[in-house]
């Protein structure tokens, strides 16, 4: 336990800081989508409910499992799909005109 | 999970690992429009092998419920992600809440079966995971309730509000606290949910509308972390990757938004802007302003031939961006060179007005930001300003008593010409009058920002 949480935090400040440093250099131009992909990203929370609903160790867990599955699992299509939208109407003067 | 580490558990870690470089390589690919799409299909190639490699995991016992909640999400989520342009702040916020319901409610299912023998850091974890995942639940639906409208968009505010919102919180601190110290009391852990909960809505109410793009990527960053203590719970390198990520992209993006507003984070939560100034509004009678009919405008657009178009969020309520994109075509063809100049705060959520522009068809290289237009505006024949009104107020400049005095804003009373489309001369959002309306180069073109843009475009013999 006690090495796991060291190697955890390690891995928690190291991301945090590729994050800043990744996302710094993301134009203006692509702020929304941006938030709804890291919203998508996000909802990678969906595998921690889905252990706690396959594991079946309460049915008091598995409910809130399932809908924990639900709301995240629309967070990785919807946020997805609506970025992809997004970008697709992100076009250049130069190719087509 | 540490006791047998099966050979399914290496495939799955092995996975995780591959999945959390696809979603670095995702944002780092975001960076530009011309990469962004591939870090989409990275994140869902991520996305994919992550909840795959999770389907092996040896303690999954029964599919059954999984497979309906994966199948019920997506039934959710396609309609999410089709909305139209304009209503993407509230979805985003909405998409908020659905992440840290996600993280709430197996932050809870987590602590039952553990408790009551949590270890102290797991318990402080969790703390953590419910308060920050309750409060941006909560908080996030009422911010997507402010944006649809089905709220009002002005800051509610009372007496002592902020007192009460910091009691709440330190009740809900001073709980989680003993709970850490004493994991059996299991009674308080529903108290912490249900304060959190309230806090999040308490936090929201009394912040107005102008405020938002602040406010959703608060939450976001909020998202973010409880993700990643739920990374801290169930020990998912994955999940703290993740959350750490988003956390910090939330983060980056508050602090451009405070910025672009001359704000601190405080001021934004506590300081309830947008309250009507009285003594402000209450002073002077009516100045003289100078207006135009559309055929004078569109004369005198004609005859420019370097035009600013400075989009706000009145021109997504009015939803005039497709007009507006006819006027650029207009003026295109006749040769006057046409940009947009984008502040970092117009609209309702930060990149709010590209996203617009860009579903309009006008092409992103002529969206320009502030800091690298505002040096043109002197050379500018005509600023336009549809539906902007504080990012343009040359007080926040001079008048040192203006509530946005030092805001950054498009120096558009410097172009020889401005003309403002606005419905009437009442002050915008957060009621404070815009000295620009009066200046001795400015037009008012009075009208709805569609039926006005579509008036000028008719004159310029183009659109329909």
């Amino acid at each position: 336990m006690g090495s796991n949480l060291i190697d955890a935090l390690f891995v928690f400040m190291l991301a945090a800081f590729i994050g800043f440093e990744v996302i710094r250099h993301v134009s203006p131009l692509l702020h929304t989508p941006l938030m709804s992909l890291t919203n998508a990203l996000d909802a990678i929370a969906v595998v921690g409910a889905i252990v706690l609903v396959g594991e079946k160790k309460s049915t008091f867990a598995t409910v809130l499992g399932v809908i924990a599955i639900v709301a995240a699992t629309s967070n990785v299509v919807g946020g997805f799909f609506i970025t992809d939208r997004m970008l697709r109407m992100f076009k250049s003067s130069r190719p087509t005109k | 999970m540490p006791t047998e580490f099966a050979g399914s558990q290496y495939l799955i870690e092995g996975i995780y690992l591959i999945a959390s470089a696809l979603f670095i390589l995702s944002l780092k690919w975001m960076s530009s429009p011309t990469t962004a799409r591939h870090g989409i299909l990275a994140g869902e190639i991520g996305m994919v092998l992550a909840i795959a490699g999770t389907l092996l995991h040896h303690g999954i016992v029964d599919y059954k419920w999984i497979i309906i909640g994966l199948v019920l999400g997506s039934g959710i989520g396609v309609p999410l992600g089709m909305v139209q342009m304009t209503a993407v702040p509230q979805r985003t916020a909405l998409s908020h809440a659905f992440g840290a319901l996600c993280v709430t409610l197996v932050g809870t299912a987590e602590f039952y079966l553990r408790s009551p023998d949590v270890p102290k850091f797991m318990m402080s974890v969790l703390s953590l995971e419910v308060i920050l995942g309750g409060l941006t639940f909560t908080g996030s639906l009422i911010a997507a309730g402010k944006l649809q409208e089905v709220l009002p968009q002005r800051p509610i505010t009372y007496k002592g509000q902020n007192l009460v919102n910091l009691a709440l919180f330190a009740v809900a601190i001073t709980l989680a606290v003993y709970l850490v110290l004493h994991p059996e009391a299991k009674q308080f852990f529903p108290v912490i949910v249900g304060i959190a909960l309230v806090f999040g809505v308490f936090l929201v109410i009394p912040i107005g509308g102008a405020d938002m793009p602040t406010v959703i990527s608060l939450l976001n960053s909020y998202a973010g972390l409880s993700a990643a203590a739920m990374g801290f719970v169930l020990n998912s390198k994955l999940l703290i990757i993740a959350g750490a990520l988003d956390g910090s992209s939330g983060l980056i993006l508050s602090v451009i938004m405070c910025k672009a507003m001359n704000r601190s984070f405080t001021n934004v939560l506590f300081g309830a802007f947008g309250q009507v100034q009285p003594s402000a509004a209450a002073g002077e009678e009516a100045k003289p302003v100078r207006s135009a009919t559309p055929e004078e405008a569109a004369a005198i657009l004609a005859a420019a031939n370097k035009v600013v178009v400075v989009p706000g969020y009145g021109m997504a309520v009015a939803q005039a961006q497709h007009k507006v994109r006819e006027l650029y075509d207009a003026l295109t063809k006749k040769g006057v060179d046409v940009r947009f100049a984008i502040h970092p705060v117009a609209g309702r959520m930060p990149g709010h007005m590209n996203v617009l522009l860009a579903e309009a068809d006008i092409p992103y290289d002529r969206l320009i930001e502030m800091d690298e237009i505002n040096g043109d505006f002197p050379q500018t024949d005509v600023a336009l300003v549809i539906g902007a009104n504080d990012v343009t107020n040359p007080a926040a400049r001079t008048d040192q008593s203006s509530p946005i005095f030092g805001m950054p804003i498009l120096d558009v009373d410097k172009a020889h010409t401005v003309m403002v489309i606005k419905r009437s001369m009442n002050p915008g959002f957060a009621g404070i009058d815009n000295p620009l309306y009066y200046l001795e180069n400015n037009l008012m073109l009075f009208g709805d920002a569609k039926q006005f843009v579509g008036a000028i475009v008719r004159e310029l013999g183009g659109g329909h």
